[in-house]
């Protein structure tokens, strides 16, 4: 017969520390859960439960989706996260190509600039940003919420880090076997970084998708909204916030990303533990 | 199939010169060896005939044509990487098939989807396929054709890699170790594979390697290169008999070479180890050093003693560690018949013959040594 005292004590109290933070994190998103599918009378209750007693989530869908043009917001953050990404790719692999792999003067100090960009919050230069969008009068448009994010500095940096760890010799082999510089950015390098392609995709999706800063300054027309400024849309209406739309209309816009996360999530642990070919 | 001339090639790297002068012509069709201690500047070399280097200073030409500022892939050579090198995203079909899309397909026709659809690329595809299974047949690879790199072994890898060079039909092949990552039995095997292909295509190789065996029994020329430098050129007989430096010597050779240090005395006459030798030199006098191979030493008899320190039994032969008494110099002798080993400690007596002597002077310069001279001396006395 085996003892009953198996389970060795820190082992124990490493999963009781992790399942608490786990909880920490996850409470706001079950108590999303748990509001968006409330009628608005349990909602404003005093007593506090998870469980609703009168189960409301198609109702509250169905007023969120009546409310607002849910289907044209989730379609913007798409064109919206789809095009800062193919961008943000197309000229971040170049550039992480020609740090990682080409030699020529000042190639150091043009990293060490790049990584100091890293270092500058958004916000500091979105008043200049903003001025030369005005003067470009592309204000209020799809490219003033894509252009500021086409060259991403991180992204640049981690595909820099992965081509290092490609072999020289197939950088080689594709030149003797006539494969152009661009060539070799799409054909070698970009195949070889699938997995760190899909880790700075999902970095710069989820990041892009969930920005409530940068829409809500530069847009002003509804048709352009992005789903977080839709779902801030249903607090300040005329009748007082109904949370319960308010939630359910959460819960639609965070699917997407969920679905995607889950989906890449092999790739992308792959990703960013930065496997490199061996 | 060409000649490549190298001419005076120097390259440095942040200051440090690697390649101090290299003048070197290969011949239309010929297997050259480059072989050199690690570090000595060889994959560099081979590198500035690719074109993937810029030389510092110099020219290379191929086929009489200088070759400077000519795109790597313009150059029609073919490159073996060490690592093999193939694209872990495509099947070994695609790694093979690649040089061939680039030169014959448009840029047009090669985008993803859209070339796919155009006439003439399938034209081309089944052009390109037949060429990929002729050399898939010649290399015995056909059945791995649909694998991608990281399902083939190191050996299977290193005929892709190879197929990817010949599909092409280059003017010249570069190798740049390509056999060392392989276990010693596919070494040797795949070795006998690559002298083959050398005469069945009939087009110039130049084989850079660590390994003398490999440049010893494959090429019809060894080049040995030492600190950036060629020391010297020739055949493998020619380089393995008659090394024009001690460093030279003792790179080629395994084991070692025995190198016993000596005199050249005020007369002429040269003495190792305390002995006097029957041989003279011009040379001035002063302290030499004597190269011995360990199969030229013969034991049993002669004017050293010594005794055994250690054995080495390889099955076919067996090689004894002597130590040299009144002398801290260690050599090695070469025993045909291992049955034969003498234990550990065991007095032995041993020389060797005169011929077998190859003498270097204080700087590792070889030394020209007489001995037909003495020996005249002698018979005009006996006479
Ligand atoms: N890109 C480079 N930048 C700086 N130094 C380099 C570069 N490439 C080679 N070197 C230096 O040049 C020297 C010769 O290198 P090379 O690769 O030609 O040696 P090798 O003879 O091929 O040696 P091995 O047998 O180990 O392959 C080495 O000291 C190396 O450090
Ligand atoms: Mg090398």
């Amino acid at each position: 017969m085996k003892p009953l005292r198996t389970i060795p004590l820190w082992p124990a109290v490493r999963h009781l520390l992790l399942i608490a933070g786990a909880v920490v994190l996850l409470a706001p998103f079950i108590w999303m859960i748990s509001t968006a599918s409330k009628p608005p009378e349990e909602v404003f209750s005093s007593e506090l439960h998870l469980i609703p007693h009168h189960f409301a989530l198609w109702d509250n869908l169905k007023i969120a989706f009546a409310k607002a043009n849910l289907w044209r917001f989730l379609l913007n953050g798409v064109i919206v996260t789809v095009s800062i990404f193919v961008l943000q790719v197309l000229i971040a692999l170049p550039a992480a190509y020609a740090l990682a792999k080409l030699r020529f003067l000042g190639r150091d100090a043009l990293f060490a600039l790049i990584l100091f960009g890293i270092l500058i919050p958004p916000q500091a230069t979105a008043i200049p940003v903003f001025l030369l969008l005005h003067k470009l009068d592309l204000l209020d448009s799809y490219a003033a919420l894509v252009l500021p994010f086409t060259i991403s500095v991180f992204g640049i940096f981690l595909m820099r880090q992965f081509f290092k760890s490609v072999p020289d010799d197939l950088v080689d082999a594709a030149r003797m076997d006539g494969i152009s510089e661009f060539g070799i950015v799409w054909r070698v390098m970009l195949p070889a970084a699938i997995p760190a392609v899909t880790a700075f995709g999902i970095f710069s999706v989820v990041a892009h998708w969930n920005d409530y800063f940068w829409p809500l300054i530069v847009l002003n027309s509804e048709q352009l909204r992005t789903p977080p400024l839709a779902v801030a849309h249903f607090r300040n209406n005329e009748a007082g916030t109904n949370y319960g739309p308010l939630m359910a209309a959460a819960m639609v816009i965070i699917a997407p990303l969920l679905i995607a996360f889950l989906l890449a999530q092999r790739r992308f642990i792959e990703g960013i533990t930065l496997t490199g070919i061996k | 199939m060409a000649s490549i001339e190298l001419s005076a090639i120097r390259k440095s790297f942040d200051g440090t010169e690697i390649l101090r002068g290299v003048d070197l012509r290969i011949e239309d069709g010929e297997f050259i060896s480059l072989v050199g201690p690690s570090g000595c500047g060889k994959s560099t070399l081979l590198r500035v005939i690719a074109g993937l280097e810029p030389q510092s200073a110099g020219e290379v030409r191929i086929d009489g044509v200088s070759a400077d500022g000519i795109r790597p892939s313009a150059r029609n050579l073919a490159m073996v990487f060490q690592s093999y090198a193939l694209y872990p995203h495509l099947s070994a079909f695609d790694n093979i098939a690649v040089p061939l899309r680039m030169r014959r397909l448009s840029a047009i026709e090669r985008l993803p989807l859209v070339g796919a659809l155009l006439p003439s690329r399938r034209r081309k595809e089944r052009c390109i396929r037949d060429d990929v299974a002729r050399v898939a047949d010649q290399l015995e690879i056909a059945h791995l054709i649909g694998r991608k790199p990281a399902q083939l072994s190191g050996g299977q890898r290193q005929r892709i890699a190879v197929g990817r060079a010949i599909v092409r039909q280059p003017v010249a092949f570069l190798f740049d170790e390509p056999l060392s990552n392989l276990d010693a039995k596919l070494r040797v095997h795949m070795r006998a594979e690559l002298a083959q292909l050398h005469r069945r295509l009939n087009t110039t190789f130049v084989y850079v390697t660590h390994d003398q065996a490999e440049a010893m029994t494959m090429s019809s020329r060894i080049a040995v290169m030492i600190g950036g430098e060629l020391v010297q050129v020739g055949t493998p007989t020619d380089i393995y008999d008659n090394p024009r430096d001690i460093r030279v010597a003792e790179f080629v050779g395994s084991p070692k070479i025995n190198i016993l240090p000596g005199q050249i005395c005020d007369d002429g006459r040269i003495e190792a180890l305390g002995v006097l030798l029957r041989l003279t030199s011009s040379a001035a006098s002063g302290a030499c050093r004597i190269g011995v191979r360990p199969e030229r030493i013969d034991l049993g008899s002669g004017p050293f003693t010594g005794y055994v320190v250690h054995a080495e039994n390889m099955g076919s032969e067996a090689f004894l560690h002597l130590a040299v008494d009144g002398s801290d110099a260690r050599l090695v002798a070469r025993i045909d018949d291992p049955r034969r080993l003498p234990p550990i400690a065991t007095p032995v007596s041993f020389g060797f013959a005169m011929d077998a002597v190859r003498a270097f002077n204080a700087e590792g310069k070889r030394i020209e040594v007489d001995s037909e001279h003495i020996e005249r001396v002698r018979e005009r006395a006996i006479v």
